[in-house]
């Protein structure tokens, strides 16, 4: 038994000290497993995506053939419905990013230069808790603030309006709600960053309020903004679910890529489809890659 | 800049309004769960407790929040594994292709979730022939709960002192044995964070889901989903999203707590 035990240790210990000596086995054996679950997975099956776009589906059976086209590509980049809903889509993503950064300065500004420690510490809690609630409770919750008779119609009628009710209206209303402590968060962040010092230099030097935020905050900000700017973007550019819970019958590329895979049972098609924001995405991730923005992600 | 009083006064006017914004939907889900009108009519009609008898005594809702919290376990234990092995890597050692390898990490997250569950749902089923089920959602859950664990575990590494590695290797202790007794304990709260945040992700995760999902696999999300366009169900939806609201509280006390012992070490 001790014989045993001792002969385990020693090769245990041998294992360790070879190990040791050589630090390239030690990184292979650190990168082997996750870095084949990512590539076996993730990068494999993004990279099926693409060639399963260039595939088609037999219209009798349904079954994929692995048959060589570019039609469902051509059929996407020239079909006059996936023009108007990719412009819809990206048109959405912008104006979701553009209303949450217009709500989340002034807040993330009194937070980061005005508010006292205290209340700084409170805020900062009251945003961070709906980021970690549901998704689909948000979402579901705009379903409920939005209807006919919702609050929001009760409380617009006395003023002669009305709720914009499940419409793309609402879906912008919706996702500039579910992203907006995603965007806020990193606006604090970065304005936490810009220092005091500078802002009183800047007006004892004669600049006013808005001179100095526009020729010092802002432009120091500018990572921060496209930080917070890439989550409320791309989020908004895949999604469908919120659409279809407060959309009522608008569709964006998410949804045209979900009825493709399930009703219709298009795979290419849908794979195609995928290609829009994929694409928008990596020139957008490549367009900001050089402004440092992604490591304050 | 300093600022006038009244752009003072004005810019916390503006963040109570914000603040009222974000909390006012999530309060009419809560009022709505106790009140008589079933399409959730404003002002409500009344009071009740209905729903919520009705919630606890749901058979389908009770198996598909077992069936979540068994699939964001499972993918957090695999997500905590390689996320831990690959911010070894990253930390302690350059490589040609390091940068790569990080972006890897952050891909499945920066990439539409619709893109990440059709790209796993056409692996799945065209190129591998595979039926999806839960064991499905779990392998892309984990996929892309590995940069919370990742995130956490290199901020921790970037600040650690090495050199109680190094004392520890030179009193004779094996890698394994200073990884276990020196490096783990001080990774630990890291892990933890980087845990309960992927926990919370793929609990909650519905686009990816659905598409890596066979249709006998219906975790909370989806049921929450399938069940709000159901008239008479729509008031028991109400009860579960309050109850997802409180017991996400507890993540960002438990989180609040940490950072605060953290602090005061």
């Amino acid at each position: 038994m001790t014989g045993g035990a001792s002969a385990r240790t020693s090769f245990a210990r041998r294992v360790s000290t070879m190990l040791y000596s050589r630090p390239r086995t030690r990184l292979g054996l650190l990168l082997s497993a996750p870095l084949a679950w990512l590539v076996l997975i993730y990068v494999a099956s993004l990279a099926a995506l693409l060639v399963t776009a260039l595939w088609t589906v037999d219209d009798y059976t349904g079954a994929i053939k692995m048959e060589w086209t570019f039609d469902n590509i051509v059929h996407v980049v020239t079909g006059s419905l996936y023009q108007t809903v990719t412009l819809r889509t990206v048109g959405v993503a912008l104006l979701v990013t553009v209303v949450d950064l217009i709500i989340a300065l002034p807040i993330a500004f009194f937070m980061a230069k005005v508010a006292s420690s205290r209340i700084q510490r409170l805020m900062v809690i009251a945003v961070l808790m709906p980021l970690w609630a549901s998704y689909l409770v948000k979402a579901y919750a705009w379903r409920s603030v939005l209807s006919h008779d919702g609050i929001l119609a009760w409380l617009l009628r006395p003023l002669g309006l009305d709720t914009p009710g499940y419409s793309l209206t609402g879906v912008v209303l919706t996702m500039g709600y579910i992203w907006l402590p995603y965007v806020i968060l990193p606006l604090y962040a970065g304005l936490e960053r810009v220092p005091n010092s500078l802002l009183e230099a800047a007006s004892d030097l004669g600049a006013k309020s808005f001179t100095t935020f526009r020729t010092v905050v802002l432009p120091m900000l500018t990572p921060a903004i496209i930080a917070g700017s890439i989550f409320s973007f791309s989020l908004t550019l895949g999604d469908y679910i919120t659409v279809n819970i407060v959309g009522g019958a608008s569709q964006m590329l998410g949804n045209l890529v979900y009825t493709n895979v399930g009703t219709a049972n298009n795979l290419p098609m849908a794979a195609a489809i995928a290609l829009i924001p994929i694409v928008i995405m990596f020139g957008y991730i490549a367009a900001v890659r050089k402004t440092g923005a992604l490591e304050n992600l | 800049m300093r600022l006038s009083n009244t752009a003072r006064w004005t810019l916390g006017a503006i963040s109570l309004l914000v603040l009222t914004f974000i909390y006012v939907p999530i309060a009419v889900v809560v009022i709505n769960s106790f009140n008589t009108s079933m399409n959730m009519a404003w002002p409500p009609a009344g009071f009740t407790l209905e729903w919520w008898g009705r919630a606890v005594g749901s058979q389908g809702l009770l198996a598909s929040l077992g069936l979540s919290i068994f699939v964001a376990s499972c993918a957090t234990a695999i997500a905590l594994l390689l996320g831990t092995l690959i911010s070894l890597a990253l930390s302690r050692y350059k490589f040609f292709g390091r940068e790569s390898v990080s972006l890897l990490v952050v891909l499945p997250i920066a990439l539409p979730g619709i893109v990440t569950g059709i790209a796993l749902n056409n692996a799945f089923r065209t190129i591998m022939g595979v039926q999806l089920s839960a064991a499905t959602v779990i392998i892309a859950h984990a996929t892309f709960c590995i940069v919370t664990v990742y995130n956490n575990v290199m901020a921790r590494m970037a600040r650690m002192n090495r050199s109680l590695e190094e004392a520890s290797a030179d009193l004779g202790a094996g890698l394994w044995t200073t990884f276990r007794l020196v490096t783990f304990p001080q990774l630990r709260s890291a892990l933890f964070a980087g845990g309960l945040l992927a926990f919370g992700l793929s609990f909650d995760e519905i686009i990816v889901t659905t598409f890596t999902a066979g249709s006998g696999t219906q975790t909370l999300p989806i049921w929450i989903l399938t069940n709000m366009f159901r008239p008479n169900q729509a008031p028991v939806v109400n009860v579960v999203a309050v109850a997802m609201v409180i017991v996400s509280v507890i993540p960002i006390y438990v989180a609040q707590r940490m950072a605060g012992a953290e602090s005061k070490r």
